[in-house]
């Protein structure tokens, strides 16, 4: 209960930040991403404070044996940098220059229930599950060939 | 550069690293938001619900957004239906494959300086810059 509590506290402040920040606006992020037009350079400016007080609270953070309310950290453990990791980044992108919706901010501007947004973030759920399925029968017909 | 906002981005920056720290010092996660969102979908699983209520969280504080500050959701008219429908799909198939979008990668994986996170960001920059230049500037 209480890691809920904390999570929807978090996510109700993530989401804010997003909002502030201009993530939420598609218009914002492709004037980000389109470098060769009328640049706007905001979105750095967003990573760059994000990823610095990330980086500062992660060091002090995991000096802890654990954190407040679970029993372990649970941190990503893959090393390899493969095709998957590169493919899918790939495909992420185009998606995300079409668009200029992300998975966070696309789900922060749900409420405002603009035509667009919705069929964006059912897409998004539908390739989520589109991933699911295939990645499952692909691993499945690959054992079947050993 | 007369759209630049470095006030609200440094600010809303810094809201995004605080709420991303606090999942990691409360509940041991990493906020990433396709990670979160698509572990609730593979059914069933031991840690649903917190899952699930930050995600909740996150529409709460977008409905906070459109009851003080609704020009934050507004979207620009002349792109058509289709390419959001296949944009959708292409972040959501995209950002499993590569497990990971520009807050699990590119937040958090760049400040925990994984260069599995180095890697996806740079690609997924590039192939978004990629991408408006064409639709921009070719097409």
């Amino acid at each position: 209960m209480k890691l809920s509590i904390a999570a929807f506290v978090l996510g109700i402040l993530f989401a804010v930040g997003l909002g502030i920040a201009g993530m939420t606006q598609p218009i914002k992020i492709i004037a980000f991403l389109d470098v060769t037009g009328d640049w706007d350079p905001s979105l750095l400016l967003v990573m760059a404070s994000a990823t610095l007080v990330y980086f500062l609270c992660y060091r002090w953070i995991t000096q802890r044996r654990a954190p407040l309310l679970a029993e372990k950290f649970s941190l990503p453990t893959a090393k390899q940098i493969d095709a998957r990791l590169i493919t899918g980044s790939v495909l992420f992108g185009i998606g995300w220059g079409l668009s200029g919706y992300c998975p966070g901010p696309a789900l922060a501007a749900l409420p405002g229930l603009v035509p667009n947004t919705v069929v964006f973030v059912v897409s998004m759920l539908a390739g989520m599950l589109l991933f699911k399925w295939s990645d499952a029968w692909l691993s499945a017909r690959r054992l079947e060939k050993l | 550069m007369e759209n630049f906002t470095p006030l609200s981005a440094a600010l809303g920056g810094l809201l995004i690293g605080l709420a991303a720290a606090g999942l990691l010092l409360f509940n041991g996660r990493i906020a990433g938001i396709s990670g979160i969102l698509g572990g609730l979908l593979d059914l069933p699983r031991g840690d649903m619900s917190w899952r699930g209520a930050f995600i909740a969280g996150l529409l709460t504080g977008g409905l906070g957004l459109l009851w003080f500050y609704p020009q934050t959701l507004a979207l620009p008219s002349d792109y058509s239906f289709i390419t959001y429908a296949v944009a959708g799909l292409l972040v959501g198939y995209g950002t499993r494959l590569g497990s990971g979008c520009t807050s699990g990668h590119g937040v958090c994986g760049i400040a925990r300086l994984s260069p599995r996170s180095f890697a996806a960001v740079t690609t997924f920059m590039a192939s978004a810059i990629l991408t408006v230049f064409i639709v921009r500037h070719v097409l």
